[in-house]
């Protein structure tokens, strides 16, 4: 008998009071009793249309099913043949925009807590601290990542499950990508990215940090001189954008990118830390996507009062729901319909002010969100001696850089067709590095499809040369 | 792991490390740099190459010690591993074709600019060299240059050895006896690459600097390596590290580069107390 409750199982947080003074994960997770209750409000739809909104295709209502009747590994089987890494898309994924909209219960009411219980699934996993089964039978190919993300994690997964022989090259010194760098340890606690990576080297897949591709090797090298019959790029989209405004290089303003890898990677917030992070008093965080979110609850935990500065209204922010609540009841400041215009320094060089317009919204633009105008006359100064911009990165162009005959559109993504190949025989692409910044689980979707494209590649060329 | 093979000191402030990279050694080209951690947890410094030895498969640093980490760095042995040593990051100095060129170096940037003095002399161009430290026992790599400048001059601020004076003062003079560039090399602390580009300036004599900002990750993600080049914003590991002097913005520069001087303090005297060293 199915639970008709219409709202979702609560999942308990941690109290905004005490979480924002400390770097703990915020989501404390469901216990066994509320995952089996939660699990008792799937349907089991015939037609499942959850499945149409996963990236990656998980079995949603058949690892929901397990969970009902108490089996949480066998529920943890079922998502990992899908999903490499189900702790970590359990909490980031934006399931409200995924498979949860998809949720007939969702029609009326809220849907199934499908991120939730997938969360769930993988920690019982985790708890239990074993991991899948091992090795496959190595089927002689060998093929490169570049870039240890949540898209080449992906791929290097699939890949090793059919047998071949995968080595990712990280440009860093930790392999996971933004899910170490960028997304803050209270959203997704870094045990866990290592957890589901030490799972990966169980598979047999090699991780071999800093490795800069293009640098120390070129993709070329990687094909004619390492033996790697493909590539799959997935260097993610790690250059910065800047407001270039007057001011944007005084010090105290960050690229959301540095300050976040300053805090994530570089364990900047512990008080032990060998590199340091500014621990400002007023902090302006300027953009209102995921990343600015993150960038502004780890700034109210190291101390500050935070403004997100964002140049439309509420309606418009990109961030997850969840994210701008969670924010909100830490005591972040949404300062909407703001637009920086200078950032004003002292005479030591720090920045004391970012002086700002109101905006007021006008006729949609192209993206269907109504335009943002400025408003006459309307400038004032906001005093904050940190500011972060957080509106969005580009790919890293290195790889086009060094790749001969990898063409990219204008924005820097290399060009691909749908199942991840690019303009160069053998090398294929996917996440950010081609998208521009997206989401963890849509670079995972591409990993995943690149992976199949990738066997289907390397099995024809090997046909192709028996016949030679 | 790259294990360390060798150290010697050059100076009571500077040690030369050569350390096992074949990968990287196989690459690098004068000009680029290396980032390093001296220890799992510690902090990501940029170096740049000061020799590389594609056959042996090493790649030599010269470093100042200024904070903790390179305290930590100094405290390493030979046979001991670096847990991150990446690279070669950055672009390659462009020296081809150049035939009368001015090497100007300072303090612990003369490590750089030796190889690519070396470089230009080994290709054939006419090297004319100043290097100037604070005092006698800091300098390093006289002989060095010696051998590889057709034209070479020591400065020290105090007198102690050389000429007393700037590194600027020997340059405005051979400038001013006819002596004509087609580039002038400067590396050293950002106030003396500032000056040799004003002075060069004046002249309209061409002038490269290499930059070495706070960074991160040395491959264009953080941004905190930027810097204003002729009034636009360039990232010092993918854009430089070399940029046209006349065009940097040293004094944002110079500011920059002090933004973590009050925790680098700390940490350097947590480390001296830990140490049981006394302050440098």
């Amino acid at each position: 008998m199915a639970n008709m409750k219409l709202t979702k199982t609560a999942m308990s947080l941690q109290d905004a009071e005490i979480r924002c003074h400390n770097f703990e994960e915020v989501a404390l997770g469901y216990k066994k009793e509320e995952a089996m209750e939660e699990a008792m409000r799937c349907l089991h739809c015939a037609h499942a249309p959850c499945i149409s909104g996963c990236p990656v295709g998980i079995q949603i209502p058949s690892f929901i099913e397990q969970i009902a009747k108490g089996n949480e590994e066998e529920a943890y089987r079922i998502i990992a043949l899908d999903s490499a890494l189900p702790a970590v898309c359990g909490r980031v994924c934006p399931q409200e925009s995924q498979c949860e909209s998809k949720c007939v219960r969702g029609i009326k009411g809220e849907a199934v807590a499908i991120g939730r219980l997938e969360r769930y699934a993988a920690d019982a996993h985790l708890q239990k601290g074993k991991q899948m089964d091992g090795k496959r039978q190595n089927n002689g190919h060998k093929i490169a990542i570049v870039g240890a993300g949540p898209s080449g994690l992906t791929c290097a997964k699939d890949l090793a499950m059919k047998g071949y022989a995968v080595t990712i090259f990280e440009a860093l010194h930790e392999a996971g990508g933004v899910l170490v760098y960028g997304i803050p340890e209270f959203r997704l606690p870094k045990t866990i990215v290592q957890h589901e990576i030490e799972g990966l080297k169980q598979l047999g897949v090699r991780i071999e940090t800093d490795m800069v591709i293009g640098r120390v090797i070129s993709v070329d090298e990687l094909m004619e001189e390492e033996g790697y019959e493909a590539v799959y790029l997935a260097s993610g989209a790690g250059l910065p954008r800047f407001l270039h405004l007057p001011g944007e290089n005084l010090k105290g303003v960050y690229s959301a990118n540095e300050f976040l890898t300053r805090i994530n990677l570089m364990k900047a917030y512990q008080q032990d830390s060998e590199t340091p992070i500014q621990h400002a008093s007023k902090v302006i965080v300027v953009g209102g996507g995921n990343v600015a979110m993150d960038a502004a609850r780890c700034a109210r935990r190291l101390g500050a009062e935070v403004h997100i500065v964002y140049r439309r209204s509420m309606d418009e922010l990109p961030a997850r729901k969840e994210e701008v609540e969670h924010a909100q009841e830490e005591g972040i400041i949404f300062d909407l319909l703001h637009n920086p215009i200078c950032v004003h320094g002292d005479e030591n060089g720090w920045i004391k002010a970012v002086e700002c317009v109101r905006m007021e919204l006008g006729e949609p633009d192209e993206s269907g969100r109504r335009r943002p105008q400025e408003v006459k006359d309307s400038a004032f100064l906001i005093e904050a001696d940190c500011m972060i911009v957080a509106i969005g990165t580009s790919p890293n162009p290195l790889l086009h850089k060094t790749t001969p005959h990898l063409e990219t559109n204008a924005k820097g993504g290399i060009i691909t067709d749908e199942n991840g190949a690019t303009s160069k025989q053998g090398v294929f692409a996917g996440g950010d590095a081609v998208s521009g910044a997206a989401t963890v689980i849509l670079a995972m979707g591409a990993g995943k499809k690149a992976a199949a494209a990738i066997d289907a590649y390397v099995q024809e060329q090997a046909i192709h040369s028996k016949n030679m | 792991m790259f294990e360390i093979l060798e150290k010697e000191s050059l100076n009571p402030t500077v040690t030369k490390m050569v350390v096992k990279a074949p990968l990287i050694a196989k690459k690098a080209q004068p000009g680029q740099f290396i980032i390093l951690r001296a220890e799992e947890n510690g902090e990501r410094i940029p170096l740049t190459i000061a020799d590389y030895d594609r056959e042996a498969g090493t790649i030599t640093i010269i470093f100042q010690i200024v904070g903790k980490t390179t305290m930590r760095l100094q405290d390493l042995s030979v046979g001991e591993p670096l847990p991150t040593f990446v690279g070669p990051l950055g672009s390659a100095s462009e020296i081809k074709g150049l035939k009368k060129v001015a090497v100007i170096g300072g303090g612990v940037g003369c490590a750089i600019a030796y190889p690519l003095a070396k470089a230009l002399h080994e290709q054939g161009t006419i090297v004319h060299t100043v290097t100037g430290f604070r005092n006698r026992d800091l300098v390093i790599l006289e002989e060095a240059f010696t051998k590889v400048s057709d034209r070479y001059e020591l400065i020290s601020d105090d007198g102690s050895t050389g000429r007393k004076g700037l590194v600027t003062d020997v340059l405005r003079e051979w400038i001013e006896q006819g002596e004509r560039y087609d580039e002038v090399i400067a590396i050293g602390p950002l106030a003396m690459m500032k000056f040799v580009s004003l002075l060069t300036k004046r002249y309209g004599i061409k002038t490269i600097v290499s930059m070495n900002p706070i960074m991160i990750d040395g491959t264009g993600m953080c941004g905190g390596c930027r810097i204003s080049v002729g009034g636009e914003v360039k990232f010092a590991c993918v854009d430089g590290p070399d940029f046209d002097g006349h065009l940097v913005d040293f004094d944002e520069a110079i500011s920059r580069s002090a933004t973590y001087r009050a925790f680098e303090a700390r940490k350097r005297e947590e480390y001296c107390q830990l140490m049981g060293k006394k302050e440098a």
